[in-house]
């Protein structure tokens, strides 16, 4: 598939503070790639160095195999939504929408049909008469969507655009935008800290720390096989449980304090060698309580009943441990339970790296 | 547990609050003496402020000292009053104001959202041009405008307000901008707007509340000025508060202080009329641009 969005090997400095190092980044055509991190990681500069709104200290931007590193944000066809809704205070709706194609001296029976188009997709023909400031946040998220929609955009760019929302209003606008990308299949770039959002929202997540990707693959592929320490510990929720240990190769085993987990079973074994210091990842879902011959025998410390699940707090060799289980299930402090790992769904790390083994 | 309050409903009259109000009334009191004195002086006849009883309300109203001051009075060698120099004081101050105010609104938006290089240098000029003093400037300035050939012409003395009314403005609304969110500005690159049209379609209907503030202080301060409108203006084009300065100031004859007073209120009348219609915006910008009181 041919890519939409090419990201050669751009920098960004502020003044001294090198932000952006050496980025590259490939987005396919209909792709909805995802930029997610912890705040200050660089996604927010890379979406605005895309848009042009920021210029680069290096590198490269191509948008549809034209180069537009120098081109004003205008020319590059694309279609932005902030945060912050960004809608102009002393326009109407209607206005807001169609201030771009008027700044293109568009005619006004095209603008009209845009709107009306756009309008009906996004269920805002009620409010078009309205001033921003008679509007709800959830209406005014809406109408600027609404305004990336009206300029035919090759490229749709969000910079979080569903954080300023309540947890309801969030979840109906992040159904809304993934219903709109099937609907439209643009390319949509879509800055986020929520994974949440991230996973449910991407064809592709790219993980982001201090200026670099740490991991671009699918959702999937990220939540089960991260590709450092990092990653594994940012995305899902709750986190991801880590021991530190070591490996004997003898026996195929982790040590971990005074226990020993058999790992014969993960998928890159040979690539451990003997007396090698790691770091052993398992999902809180990952973990069972049913009793066999690899099980540990642990007490319950804590329960967080979340409804659904119910995440059951316990430690092994003075590491918390957090268990997924189901929200049927009864349990009071200070049970003894027999706990045991999914060695195939862990993640084993490489405790210098950090690197994924 | 019901929700009816207990205990005795709070005063709203306390010992704090009389003594504020008594702190209030002493304040208006010394405050609006001069103006007393100065309304009840011009409708005095001369022989009644001879008698030097300068807080007594007149016996007889007389109000011949006002349409003197208007358009009698002697200004020198002339004897038409304030009148001229009302109107050349309009102007002034109209075509000052509103070149000061434009020019610099197009320059704190380029402060504000065109970063270019060499901005934070210029709004170090800037703050640093707002805090000269006038005076070190009036020689160079005046020479200035003489090799360019209009000093003591009425575009002179509205460059000269032009200039200096700049630093103070610019810092101004380049701190009102910089408080608008900057996403804005982005959305409004992004929908095809340049530099010009985003000023003009995004950037001006949000201004409205600075815009006032500025023009207040512009009205005011070139009304109000003496000093540029006596060095700069020349001889036709001389404000009201040079030509006041001549009516009070006279080196023969009686000094006419029923006129005077008269006079003085007729001059500020503009700038309190200024003051009273707009009072609730510039405290509101004030507190917005937080630059000068």
């Amino acid at each position: 598939m041919k890519n939409n969005v090419e990201v050669k090997n751009i920098s960004f400095s502020y003044g001294k503070t090198e932000i952006l190092k050496d980025l590259s980044l490939d987005i396919r055509d209909g792709e909805f790639m995802v930029l997610l991190g912890p705040s200050g990681c660089g996604k927010t500069t890379l979406l605005n160095c895309i848009a042009g709104l920021l210029d680069l200290t290096d590198g490269q931007i191509w948008i549809e195999d034209d180069n537009v590193t120098w081109k004003e944000p205008k020319d590059r066809h694309i279609g932005m939504v902030f945060q912050s809704y960004a809608l102009y205070p002393s326009m109407t709706v209607e206005k807001n929408l169609s201030f771009g194609l008027r700044m293109m001296n568009t005619p006004k029976n095209i603008i009209n049909e845009k709107i009306d188009k756009a309008a009906s997709l996004l269920q805002i023909n009620e409010l078009l008469k309205r001033k921003p400031s008679q509007l709800s946040g959830g209406q005014r998220q809406r109408v600027a969507i609404g305004r990336a929609l009206v300029r035919d955009a090759k490229v749709f760019l969000f910079d979080e655009p569903l954080s300023n929302l309540d947890a309801k209003l969030r979840a109906e606008l992040r159904y809304e935008i993934k219903k709109l990308h099937r609907d439209l299949s643009n390319t949509m770039i879509y800055v986020t800290h929520d994974q949440i959002e991230a996973m449910t929202l991407a064809d592709r997540i790219s993980v982001m720390k201090d200026g670099l990707i740490q991991q671009l693959d699918t959702p999937k592929q990220i939540y089960n096989k991260p590709a450092n320490l990092f990653v594994a510990g940012f995305i899902g929720s709750p986190s991801m449980n880590f021991l530190k240990a070591i490996y004997d190769k003898s026996n195929k085993k982790i040590i971990v304090g005074k226990k020993q987990i058999d790992i014969s079973r993960y998928e890159n074994i040979n690539n451990l060698i003997n007396d090698q210091e790691v770091v052993f990842g398992i999902r809180p879902e990952n973990i069972n309580i049913e009793k066999n011959e690899n099980s540990m025998q642990c007490k319950v410390e804590l329960v967080e009943p979340m409804g659904a699940d119910t995440l059951v707090w316990t430690s092994v060799e003075g590491n918390p441990i957090s268990i997924r289980l189901e929200g049927s299930s009864n349990f009071n402090l200070n049970d003894e339970i027999s706990i045991s790992f999914d060695i195939n769904k862990s993640s084993i790390f490489d405790s210098k790296s950090e690197e994924r083994i | 547990m019901s929700a009816i309050p207990s205990g005795p409903r709070p005063k709203h009259l306390t010992i704090g609050r009389i003594g504020m109000y008594c702190f209030i009334l002493v304040c208006a009191i010394f405050f609006l003496m001069p103006l007393y004195v100065m309304v009840i002086t011009s409708l005095k006849d001369m022989d009644e402020i001879r008698a030097a009883n300068i807080l007594n309300l007149p016996k007889e109203l007389s109000f011949y000292s006002w349409p003197k001051a208007w358009s009698q009075a002697c200004t020198g060698f002339v004897c038409e009053g304030l009148k001229p120099g009302f109107f050349n004081s309009i102007k002034i101050t109209i075509p000052s104001v509103i070149v000061s105010v434009g020019l610099s609104a197009i320059n704190g938006y380029a402060l504000a959202f065109w970063r270019f290089k060499g901005a934070y240098f210029f709004f170090g000029l800037c703050m640093f041009g707002a805090f000269i003093p006038y005076q070190v400037m009036v020689y160079p300035l005046l020479k200035i405008e003489d090799a360019l050939g209009i000093y003591s012409t009425l575009p002179g003395i509205i460059l000269v307000h032009t200039i200096f009314g700049m630093p103070i403005l610019t810092l101004i609304f380049r701190n009102f901008y910089v408080s608008l969110p900057i996403d804005l500005f982005k959305a409004a690159r992004i929908d095809g707007g340049n530099f010009i049209k985003i000023f003009l379609y995004v950037i001006i209907p949000m201004s409205a509340p600075i815009t006032i503030v500025a023009v207040i202080l512009q009205v005011t301060g070139i009304w109000n000025d003496f000093l540029l409108g006596l060095v700069f203006a020349g001889r036709d084009n001389q404000p009201m508060t040079v030509q006041l300065n001549n009516i009070v100031q006279v080196d023969y004859g009686v000094a006419e202080y029923n006129v005077d007073m008269s006079a003085t209120i007729l001059t500020s009348l503009v700038p309190l009329f200024v003051y009273f219609i707009s009072g609730r915006w510039f405290v509101r910008g004030i507190a917005a641009g937080a630059i000068k009181g």
